[in-house]
């Protein structure tokens, strides 16, 4: 049947790659085309004035992790690179952490409201998660800033003199993060607690479960997809902040991602930057594939 | 009489739930507030007044920014969605075929790939398209835009087309309706509010986009965001949260109308 030399399926065929013309011109001129042309650039010699000079060179990919020293020669670690690393890392897995703790909660108690009710909660949830990021980060900072209201209030209340130094600190960009990114969070464990059982509940409590054990036995395995998937969310998106870490960290507490741009502006080493790009897409990936493991082996669990 | 024992009950969870809506909530709203402040702080309240909304109203910057904003979100949403209901119909209809996967790792590509990744993917190659055509207008945008909005309009048209039942669609051709006829007579009036669904959604990514905006704009084409982004590094006034809390209600009320929209298909 779809072998093709059928001419109902070679017409088939055909219309439905005439359909899909407009999305693929577009998507390949503007997403998948260009992050080509960025590993190309990685290759390549910066310019002296910022973009490339078309002479192959590895020095790129070299600077991702090693510098070396100007006068000796000598060969080290890129100790900067290295901290803003770990740095991205660290508050991208602090913000998954914080998502979760009070993330998981947040969905539970919707999973539990009264089925016509629950559409409601969820659109508590979702009116923030399309809200302009900005704002949102825009929000926070008003909050935490020195004259903020979180300062003026314990102020006001005789709890402390000065104001708190919060914003410009890895603390700020912390909050800023947990803060756009826990609507992630929320909604796919949402989606897993929506459909679980809870007669699978009640077999625990009947023979003589705790609550505690009960969640941790019996509800946290049910919804581990959602966790995993709610997890990803949070973690990808924060690995390759910019905003966030740009309006809240004030240009000091650099991410991956503020370092990315500073190799197209001041840094004019437009070869790091791609290959610092391609990098931080490497760990995406990475972390999207144990995603899909990790999901394909639920799956197998309880298919 | 002792309560019955409620197997869904957590201790604590109730607790931490409220106060997650109040934490999701207060920043807004204390954002709003501030931006009907008579004084020109962001933290000490001096009375109600909309000046911050006139002054914002006056400001060049800010008018050109948000016809911009409104330009751009209106083309991306046109041409996102244009390239986005063929691409539904090409993917649903007729089962799986050859290269499916690629053709969806492609269309869900700006989902996957970190925005500023992309961001500077595209800020390399338009920089050298622009030296190499001396073009600057604002067709990088558009065509940025188009693209990164792209699944966010194809995913609600999908999900309508999958849900659709195909025994009219049959029905129209077993009558000898030529397929364009099928498609404008039977397809077409059961995916409108899918359509509407995607273009909405794409118009309100195009509308909050920071960080490809920023990346590709030539001198002097700010959107709301990147003029916004740009204000942060000064002393902020409540201009910023009068047009802010403006953006804010554009995006709630289209997020209200896609909720609805999409419950009537229940």
């Amino acid at each position: 049947m779809s072998d093709a030399s059928d001419p109902v399926a070679r017409r088939a065929s055909r219309n439905r790659w005439f359909l899909l013309t407009p999305a693929l011109v577009v998507l390949t001129l503007a997403a998948s085309g260009p992050l080509l042309v960025v590993m190309i650039y990685s290759f390549l010699t910066p310019g002296d004035y910022g973009g490339v000079v078309w002479k192959p060179s590895i020095d790129g990919w070299f600077s991702v992790l090693f510098q070396r020293d100007f006068f000796s020669e000598e060969l080290t670690f890129a100790d900067a690179h290295l901290s803003i690393f770990w740095r991205s890392i660290w508050l991208s897995l602090m913000t998954t952490i914080i998502t979760f703790v009070i993330g998981f909660p947040t969905a539970y108690f919707i999973a539990t409201r009264p089925a016509n009710r629950r559409d409601t909660w969820m659109l508590l949830i979702i009116i923030p998660f399309w809200t302009n990021l900005l704002i949102r980060t825009f929000a926070v900072m008003e909050l935490i800033r020195n004259e903020g209201t979180v300062n003026s209030l314990l102020i006001a209340l005789g709890i402390i003199d000065q104001p708190i130094q919060m914003l410009f600190t890895d603390f700020a960009v912390l909050v800023g993060m947990a803060y756009v990114f826990l609507p992630l969070m929320v909604l796919p464990i949402y989606a897993s607690m929506e459909r679980m059982d809870f007669s699978l509940v009640e077999a625990g409590y009947d023979l003589y479960a705790t609550r505690w054990r009960v969640l941790k036995n019996v509800i946290l395995p049910l919804v581990k997809p959602g966790v995993i998937a709610g997890s990803i969310l949070v973690f990808v998106p924060s690995l390759g902040a910019y905003v966030t870490p740009r309006v809240l960290g004030g240009g000091k507490q650099l991410m991956l991602g503020n370092l990315i741009e500073l190799q197209f502006g001041q840094g004019r080493n437009w070869p790091l930057g791609a290959a610092l790009s391609l990098t931080l897409l490497f760990i995406v990936t990475v972390a999207l594939l144990f995603y899909v493991r990790a999901a394909g082996k639920e799956e197998g669990h309880h298919g | 009489m002792a309560k019955p024992f409620d197997i869904r009950r957590q201790t604590g969870f109730n607790a931490i739930a409220m106060a997650c809506f109040v934490l999701l909530y207060l920043p807004i709203i204390l954002l709003v507030i501030y931006s009907f402040n008579a004084g020109s702080s962001i933290a000490i309240w001096e009375g109600f007044s909309w000046r911050w909304y006139v002054s914002a109203w006056q400001n060049d910057q800010v008018q050109s920014a948000t016809v911009r904003s409104l330009v751009l979100a209106s083309c991306a949403a046109i041409f996102s969605t244009a390239c986005a209901v063929p691409a539904a119909l090409a993917t649903t209809r007729q089962g799986s075929f050859k290269g499916h996967t690629f053709v969806f790792a492609l269309i869900n590509q700006p989902l996957m790939v970190p925005e500023i990744v992309t961001a500077v993917a595209l800020l390399i190659v338009f920089a050298a398209v622009k030296v190499a055509t001396g073009y600057t207008g604002f067709g990088y945008l558009i065509l940025a835009h188009t693209a990164f909005c792209l699944p966010f309009a194809y995913m609600p048209i999908r999900a309508r087309l999958q849900g659709m039942n195909l025994s009219l669609e049959q029905a129209g051709a077993d009558l000898y309706g030529t397929p364009w006829r099928v498609f404008r007579h039977v397809t077409l009036p059961q995916l409108w509010p899918g359509i509407l669904a995607g273009a909405m959604l794409a118009f309100v990514t195009s509308l909050d986009d920071v960080v490809i905006t920023e990346f590709v704009k030539s001198a002097g084409q700010d959107t709301l965001p990147t003029y916004m982004l740009g204000q942060m590094r000064r002393v902020v006034t409540p201009e910023v949260n009068a047009i802010s809390s403006a953006l804010l209600a554009i995006s709630v009320v289209m997020v209200m109308a896609f909720f609805f929209l999409s419950k009537t298909r229940k």
